[in-house]
């Protein structure tokens, strides 16, 4: 049997076709700020750029840990209810006249615990993330409501409320900003250039082999999902700080936001395949299409069809390409590709694929 | 001695003729001008190597793929099969490794999937089915019941709602790829009846088995195919086990070539392991520089004995020592560490990340090890990698090949360079050359032994009893979960290993057929 | 052998006790909150439970026609808001007569199925991803169109609200559509050829593609069928509440997804019946109801939704792990 020659691949699994999305995301980011520039004259502004980016942090934080999980081949929809929970538990305890580092520290815990519990029901327990997320999104959220009911608690302090809503002094960088920025490279460097990274990506593509190879999967599991549910609290406090107020609805609906940034930063739903950068790049590219909607009128409601779109059109268009470049090549009479080019999760006949033999 | 095969003396009509069949797969030719007979009644073995083109040949019969050129005919009808539902109309029917049913589906309906007795109105007769479905296993001498859903029944059983399937569809031409690989000797036993009643009533088998005793005991024809060729033809009563293999590798092999290796200190100890459900009482030893081999029918509790020293499955009773200490892994991790390491039977699933590099795949094990500050240096991993892998002689284009677009014997080279690179003391092989080529086996062969020269301790768990045999330096058997023998390489004889496996005394029963 | 095929045999036996269970529960379930709260168990109460757990089962039968195939889709919630108000703003527009908007309001749900189908089946966007998706969409949509419009029951036409509060023989309206539905749904799941290649697909869909079934044709359907079950139970939604705005069932996929699961639905796939889904619904009705009665404030609904939606899979997978060793043991691996 003749061995298939390769050519070497980049390192740290980043396949080719990852590279192209990621320069795929650089042009249509680019194309975004023409249209916004030619929209209004205000968009390439420094203030507009502030703006631009403020609203959309909590999502941008929350999509990082997301994307190391997604890359391990699951997902967490609760990020926004414990998100919420974080925000109903601080308010809860201000107004309980519990000191407001104290009440940070508890809510940060919370919200680990929360990812705990996730992790536990799927690292542990086997069960399917999908479904275990989904019932602690409806969890959390319940557990949200209970705490603080339907008031909101708007009393913070001016030096907390700075955080959420001011600037780095001296410039229009949002704090939130920096904050995401410094766990941005964190987790960069983690899943990029250490092995905990590799040991994440191995668990993505497979976690059988992994675990044979000595990597702790299950450990590595639990820890991406309290670090999910750690962060998610942190954007709860966040938000509650820019806003000023803290609800047991907060961040509702951000876990679509959340998931269709890591989709279109060329994270592949199936695990296996993604980077920190392309993320980055997706969060730019949404915060410019929202802000340019906005400036064209378009409420916040009906954004929703965007980002919808987005979604979808993030998975369908690397999937149908792919599928077309197998066709033609399968036409020319080219050997079937090799099982590891056709996306996982692919629903293919096996018999077709395989080597022959 | 090629091209037109003798049919068996008589004149049982000819059930399928493949005459001149050739496909190509881009740069490879995997069937050349290939021509097979199946005669009415018989049982028809295919052998050859991997890459040999009897998948490619079983996948054109059952409609996956079609000849570039050539014809095939069907009791004397020429047709085409264009795709898996025309080859099922047709009468051809494939029964897998791996049965492909219905897990949640009842029993009858998955023998009647697609084809089900129609009632009323179109609707399904359910009446019908099940009462259909209980004649069919009454014909095979099988007890189901049907109406039970197929989760939670055995491959075996599986298996045979396979073989139902087909003869609910009157299957003229069964095909049984490699059906043995999971099943336990009674189960195979039990296979083999029915394969033979079924050819009692005239249908054409197609066993397709890496097998060779299995061949000898079952079948009335073998074919050889090599390199996409049509060799040999020829009745199994005028072929010998050496024959058959000469013909499939085109030249006499010694298969094992292995290195007399002084032994040294006990390593390993395992002292009345216990594992409910899996395995009772075991106990052994493997020194320095020994080969142990663990023989026994698949069912025998091989496999989860080494799960269990691997820290993959909890022990329920019993000691393991290593080096004279006791330990009690509690993952994959933690042995590695200690210096125990296994290669598990399936490499594809368990063994390689195929999307990595075989750089990737060498260090996997470890890069906590290699990086302690947590970064990975590329350079350092590529070296590490080369370093490992000089010594199998790996087949690539470089460390930073994709490891899944190597051969398959490369591959398990890759998986030994792996857990070699962790400097295991002791190290536990399972199955560790099935579905390779002949040569690469050698390769492995003459790797172990080289590696137990050196002074790892080796547990060789091996269903290949030439195998085992050749490459012990002590045999431990095993059977339904027990040590039944343990045979010092002096007094190893296939009869001894094969009785101890099967769980009888001298003079046993229920023994596949020795190799002429 | 026959360990083996026993232990198949009390898998079916406890798929088959799972609605059975349910119904028990839901007796010991009332029984209790009766104990506590006696006004449960009047007919009224009972009546404006099963009428409100009418609207989710409809829902949920679609659902679980989704989940079967191995999928889900997170949409159906968008797909009740948007078709509950473009019907409620068509009748109050006058626009559409009754029939009209309750046959144009399935149809739209059978158009957003439809969307869905494409999306999963044939442009083989993962479900999470493709609902998600279009949950987004047809929600701003269902936001562009109402803007702050709210439409009051007096826009609606004279009994239109009618069946939601009216009964045949003492069985509320509601309750007995859904009963046909799920009676209707059941004889073609069990007994038609496409009702069998639903079970088969997400049982085994890689075995269905090689069998031959036409699993992409089946998936369209389940989802163009869970549409048009969404579209009618929009429709029961402008019967039941009448006043609508853009709003309309926000939050009600979790609802939906943890009646069918909790009615037996497996979440992988293959296994679960219509009946159980709709008695899910009917649980988690009682539930809802039983809050107030016994002195818990309503926010605790959505708690109970996750630990019951978890619950439920933490079962199946423990009875589903019982079984794969059984069979692993035998063969040996």
């Amino acid at each position: 049997m003749t061995a298939v020659t390769t050519s070497a691949t980049p390192r740290f699994g980043w396949t080719r076709s990852l590279a192209r999305w990621e320069t795929l995301l650089v042009v249509a980011l680019l194309g975004l700020i023409v249209l916004g520039n030619a929209l209004s004259p205000f968009f390439l502004t420094a203030g507009n750029f502030a703006n631009l980016i403020a609203a959309l942090m909590e999502v941008a934080i929350m999509a990082l840990p997301m994307t190391l999980i997604v890359i391990a081949g699951e997902i967490d929809l609760s990020v926004e209810s414990a998100a919420g929970l974080a925000s109903a538990l601080l308010g809860f305890l201000w107004m309980s006249h519990v000191p407001l580092p104290i009440a940070i520290l508890i809510v940060l815990a919370v919200g680990a615990l929360g990812g705990l519990l996730n992790g536990l029901l799927i690292a542990r327990g086997g069960l399917p993330s999908l479904v275990v997320t989904l019932g602690t999104l409806a969890l959390f959220r319940g557990l949200a409501l209970i705490v603080l009911g339907p008031i909101g608690v708007s009393d913070f302090p001016e030096a907390f409320t700075a955080v959420g809503f001011g600037h780095v002094p001296g410039t229009v960088i949002p704090w939130p900003f920096v904050i995401f920025l410094v766990l941005a490279v964190v987790l960069a460097v983690v899943l990029h250039r250490t092995w905990i990274g590799r040991h994440i990506y191995a668990i993505g593509k497979n976690s059988g082999a992994a675990r044979y190879s000595g990597v702790r999967v299950a450990r590595v599991k639990v820890g991406l999902f309290m670090l999910s549910g750690l962060i998610a609290a942190l954007a709860g406090i966040i938000l509650t700080s820019r806003l000023s107020s803290a609800r047991a609805d907060a961040a509702q609906g951000m876990t679509l936001t959340v998931v269709t940034v890591v989709l279109l930063g060329g994270v592949n739903i199936f695990g296996g395949s993604g980077s920190i950068p392309g993320v980055v790049l997706a969060v730019i590219a949404v915060a410019v299409m929202q802000n340019a909607l906005r400036l064209a009128s378009v409420t916040v409601e009906v954004q929703s069809i965007a980002l919808g779109l987005l979604l979808i059109l993030s998975v369908v268009i690397p999937t149908s390409a792919h599928r077309a470049k197998s066709a033609i090549e399968r036409v020319r009479g080219g050997r079937p590709p090799p099982p590891d080019s056709v996306p996982r999760g692919e629903q293919r006949i096996p018999s077709v694929e395989e080597e022959p033999s | 001695m090629t091209g037109a095969s003798p049919g068996p003396v008589g004149a049982a009509p000819l059930r399928a003729e493949l005459r001149g069949i050739s496909k190509r797969f881009g740069a490879t030719q995997a069937l050349s001008d290939v021509s097979l007979d199946l005669v009415a009644g018989e049982i028809h073995a295919l052998v050859g190597e991997n890459g040999a083109g009897k998948s490619t040949l079983v996948k054109i019969l059952a409609g996956v793929h079609q000849p570039d050129s050539g014809t095939i005919l069907l009791d004397g009808t020429p047709v085409q099969i264009g795709g898996p539902a025309e080859a099922r109309a047709l009468g051809i029917a494939v029964v897998h490794q791996e049965p492909r049913l219905f897990p949640d589906l009842t029993v009858a309906e998955n023998v009647f999937i697609g084809h089900a007795p129609a009632g009323r109105l179109g609707s399904i007769d359910w009446g019908a089915t099940r009462r259909a479905a209980e004649a069919l296993f009454a014909e095979l001498d099988v007890q189901f019941d049907v109406n039970a859903p197929v989760r939670g029944l055995s491959m075996a059983d599986q298996q045979l709602i396979e073989i139902a399937k087909s003869l609910s569809v009157e299957a003229r031409v069964l095909i049984l790829d490699e059906p043995t690989a999971s099943l336990s000797a009674h189960e195979v036993e039990r296979l083999f009846a029915i394969v033979r009643r079924l050819r009692q009533r005239g249908a054409s088998i197609l066993f397709v088995s890496h097998r060779l005793d299995e061949v000898f005991a079952l079948c009335d024809r073998a074919t050889v195919f090599r390199d996409g060729r049509h060799v040999v033809t020829l009745p199994t009563s005028q072929l010998t086990t050496a024959d058959l293999v000469r013909h499939m590798v085109g030249r006499a092999v010694s298969l094992f070539p292995k290195v007399e290796t002084p032994i040294g200190d006990v390593l390993l100890e395992v002292d009345g392991l216990s594992r409910v459900g899996a395995f009772r009482d075991v106990s052994f030893t493997v020194r320095s520089g020994e080969i142990v081999g663990f023989a026994g029918l698949v069912g025998a509790g091989r496999t989860e004995v080494a799960r269990v020293l691997f820290g993959i499955d909890r022990r329920d009773a019993g000691e393991i020592r290593l080096g004279g200490a006791p330990v009690a892994f509690t993952s994959p991790s933690a042995a590695l560490t200690a210096g125990v390491a296994y290669v598990p039977e399936d490499r594809h699933q368990d063994g390689l990340v195929l999307d990595f590099t075989i750089a990737q795949n060498v260090t996997l094990p470890i890069l906590p090890r290699l990086f302690p500050r947590l970064l990975v240096r590329a350079a350092t991993e590529r070296a590490v990698a080369i370093d490992e892998t000089r010594a199998f002689q790996v087949r690539m284009t470089g460390v930073g090949q994709l490891v899944g677009a190597l051969s398959g014997g490369n591959q398990q080279k890759v998986v030994l360079a792996k857990w070699l690179a962790s400097r295991p003391r002791v190290l536990i092989l399972d199955e560790p050359t099935r579905g390779i080529d002949i040569g690469a086996k050698v390769e492995v062969h003459r790797i172990v032994s080289e590696l137990a020269a050196s002074g790892l301790g080796i547990v060789l768990i091996s269903s290949d009893l030439p195998e085992v045999l050749a490459m012990s330096d002590r045999i431990v058997v095993m059977h339904e979960g027990r040590i039944t023998a343990e045979i010092p390489r002096a007094r190893a004889t296939e009869e001894r290993v094969m009785y101890a496996a099967t769980g009888s005394a001298d003079g046993g029963d229920g023994t596949m057929a020795a190799e002429r | 052998m026959t360990a083996a095929t026993r232990s198949g045999q009390r898998l079916g036996a406890i798929a088959r006790q799972r609605e059975l269970g349910l119904l028990v529960i839901l007796v010991v379930l009332g029984a209790a909150v009766t104990l506590r709260a006696p006004q449960f168990l009047t007919i009224a109460n009972l009546s404006q439970v099963s009428v409100l757990a009418s609207v989710t089962a409809v829902a949920a039968l679609g659902e679980a026609l989704v989940i079967l195939t191995r999928n889900v889709d997170l949409s159906v919630e968008a797909t009740i808001g948007i078709v509950a108000y473009v019907v409620a703003v068509s009748l109050e527009s006058h626009t559409f007569s009754a029939p009209v908007a309750i046959l144009f309001g399935i149809g739209l749900g059978l158009l957003l199925g439809i969307v869905n189908g494409v999306l999963v089946a044939f442009l083989r966007v993962p479900s999470i991803v493709a609902t998600l998706g279009t949950l987004s969409v047809f929600r701003g949509i269902d936001y562009f169109i109402a803007g702050s419009h709210q439409v009051p029951l007096a826009g609606l036409p004279e009994g239109f609200t009618d069946p939601a509060r009216s009964d045949v023989f003492g069985v509320p309206v509601f309750v007995l559509v859904t009963v046909i539905l799920v009676a209707i749904g059941t004889v073609i799941l069990r007994s038609t050829r496409f009702g069998r290649q639903v079970y088969a697909v997400g049982s085994n869909p890689e075995a269905a593609a090689i069998l031959g079934i036409p699993s992409r044709r089946v998936v369209f359907t389940a989802f163009a069928a869970c549409g048009a079950l969404a579209g009618l139970a929009g429709v029961m939604w402008v019967m039941e509440f009448g006043t609508i705005n853009g709003t309309a069932a926000t939050g009600a996929v979790l609802a939906i997804v943890a009646a069918a699961v909790v009615g037996g639905v497996n979440i992988f796939g293959g296994s679960g019946t219509l009946a159980g889904a709709a008695l899910g619904a009917l649980f988690l009705g009682f539930v809802a109801n039983a809050l107030p009665l016994i002195g818990l404030s309503q926010f605790y609904l959505q708690a109970i939704y996750g630990a019951v939606i978890l619950a439920a899979v933490a079962a199946d997978a423990l009875i589903l792990r019982r079984l794969q060793r059984s069979r692993t043991r035998r063969s040996g691996r």
